[in-house]
């Protein structure tokens, strides 16, 4: 425990044609705790959570360099075993996206493309992770119903569940409050809390106030540089650089 | 008042405009269906559906159509099911493990449009030419050859475009769970486009088993059922034209009756996957 880094973002560039889109990004993100990335939207929040799982690969647009280390390897490095990279990594998205399955499915998918086929094992891994994100009570008499028929609430739920199912070691979260009613949004953010203790957890988000619910370590983004990070108490009580102190103030909204 | 007025008489244009074409497709639809079941349903019987053309059954004498029936079933099924064998796979290479480079699947795509736009005859012709130049007869394999080089540009296109339906959200949660993009086509994403692939396959095999002209040189045609690949085989498009061909009114009924046939095979098939979509649509993620 402690202030162990986890990820280590090195001199990190990315353009989309001619827009730089993120620059000069140099930040480590604490292990087992929960940091934040804050700022206004379209600082390149999601680019910068998307960069640390290779999503960015998907956009054939976006130009990347630098580095970024997990456990002294290089995620960037062409070399790296993207499947491998990202099962140690659970991501939750903006709005929930289960996949076209059963609820039991979902959780097992994780599982079996690891190689677990097992009934019994199966039926009790997803039960644990289920329970984990206080899922198992509402779904436990319907496990075999489509996850498109659950509440948004409990599909974020399901999908942070399916995302632990993989074992990771990180969960990275863009926005997964924002398409959520209060109760829910609620309940996940307890969830991180409670989840933090054994993951180190990534959570993008534009709410300040989120931020200053659930941050252990904040970094704020502004027009696609790290303006500031630190300790979350330290960055909310004592902000050192002049953007920060606005923002704060809510000059930006 | 002005814009207003404009807005309105536009609106009320379009609306116009989409009830004649609504209409016309509906009235052309139906005047087809009546003249089929009025001219056909009364030559329509059991022998025809049971038995194969007698001595003389193009003259009007006793006989029916089996053989074309059975002959059309295997023929559609056998290049439906050899073209989603190829198509589906080209359909995700596309779409998932060649995503990135956009000019070279624009340009495959570009390409199965110019081959959808082919007519089938000039199929027939080139399956023919084929046909000859390995020394193969005019038989049911040949058929399903040149009818799956028919469908599968039909086929390939239909699915892609349900793949391109995918959000790109289901596709991230996927990939972020460490699935290989052969996993994500086609545990994931195969399954949201089950009902846009039930669909694909169902237009595909429509016409498949319609078409007259990519089959007229390469099944042949006979009275009897095909007991192998390497036998010719009669199908009822080619059934209707050699009895629509026909001086003798009875047997020109046939052909309307034969029409009845192949236009309920058509519907049967359609609603079976229809229910089986169903199932697959309500998982669907949106
Ligand atoms: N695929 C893309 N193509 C072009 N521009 C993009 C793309 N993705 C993101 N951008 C641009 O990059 C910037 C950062 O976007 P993003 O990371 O989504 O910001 P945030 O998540 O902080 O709102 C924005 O200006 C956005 O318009
Ligand atoms: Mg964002």
């Amino acid at each position: 425990m402690g202030n162990e880094s986890k990820i280590k973002i090195d001199n990190l560039n990315l353009h989309i044609g001619k827009n730089h889109i993120l620059k000069n990004i140099h930040v480590s993100i604490p292990e087992r705790q929960l940091t934040v990335i804050l700022g206004p939207s379209g600082c390149g929040k999601t680019t910068l959570l998307k960069s640390l799982n290779r999503l960015t690969d998907l956009y054939p647009e976006m130009k990347i360099d630098g580095s970024i280390f997990l456990n002294e390897e290089d995620i960037l490095h062409s070399k790296t075993e993207i499947t491998l990279l990202r099962k140690k990594m659970g991501l939750l998205s903006q709005s929930p996206y289960p996949l076209p399955m059963s609820i039991y499915d979902n959780i097992a998918y994780g599982l079996r493309i690891s190689g677990r086929r097992k009934k019994k094992y199966l039926i009790k891994r997803v039960e644990h992770y289920l329970t984990q994100v206080s899922l198992w009570d509402e779904v436990k008499d319907r496990l075999k119903d489509s996850a498109s028929s659950l509440s948004i609430g409990q599909q974020q739920r399901l999908c942070l569940a399916r995302g632990l199912a993989v074992d990771p070691e990180i969960i990275l979260a863009d926005e997964p409050t924002s398409a959520l009613d209060p109760l829910s949004s609620k309940q996940i953010e307890e969830l991180f809390v409670k989840l933090k203790q054994r993951y180190t957890i990534v959570v993008v988000t534009h709410i300040l106030r989120q931020a200053r619910r659930i941050a252990d370590y904040v970094i704020f983004m502004y027009m696609g540089e790290v303006i500031e990070h630190g300790p979350a108490k330290d960055f909310f009580e004592n902000p050192k650089e002049e953007l920060t102190k606005e923002y704060l103030k809510g000059a930006f909204n | 008042m002005g814009r207003k007025f404009w807005k309105n008489t536009e609106v009320g244009v379009y609306r116009v405009l989409m009830f004649l074409a609504t209409s016309i497709i509906a009235i052309a639809l139906l005047l087809i269906i009546v003249s089929i079941l009025y001219k056909g349903l009364p030559s329509l019987n059991w022998q025809m559906l049971t038995q194969v053309p007698k001595g003389g059954y193009y003259f009007g004498k006793e006989g029916g159509i089996l053989n074309a029936i059975i002959g059309s079933l295997y023929l559609s099924f056998g290049a439906t099911i050899l073209s989603f064998i190829i198509s589906l796979p080209l359909a995700v290479y596309i779409n998932i493990h060649r995503a990135k480079q956009k000019r070279l699947v624009n340009t495959v795509r570009f390409l199965l449009d110019l081959l959808w736009g082919v007519p089938s005859i000039v199929y027939g012709a080139f399956g023919f030419t084929i046909m000859i130049y390995f020394g193969l007869r005019a038989s049911l394999l040949a058929g399903i050859i040149t009818v799956t080089l028919f469908i599968i540009p039909i086929m390939v296109r239909s699915m892609d475009e349900v793949f391109k339906t995918v959000p790109k959200g289901l596709i991230e949660a996927a990939l972020s769970l460490g699935s290989t993009r052969s996993e994500t086509s086609y545990k994931v994403l195969s399954r949201q486009c089950i009902p846009g692939i039930i669909t694909a396959i169902l237009l595909a095999f429509g016409r498949a088993i319609g078409d007259a002209a990519a089959i007229l040189f390469t099944t042949g045609y006979t009275d009897y059922i095909p007991t192998s690949l390497s036998q010719p085989t009669a199908t009822l498009p080619l059934s209707i034209f050699f009895q629509l061909g026909s001086p003798i009114p009875e047997v020109q009924n046939r052909a309307y009756a034969s029409a009845v046939v192949l236009t309920v095979i058509i519907l049967i098939i359609s609603i079976i996957s229809r229910i089986l979509s169903r199932k697959y649509y309500q998982e669907r993620i949106k």
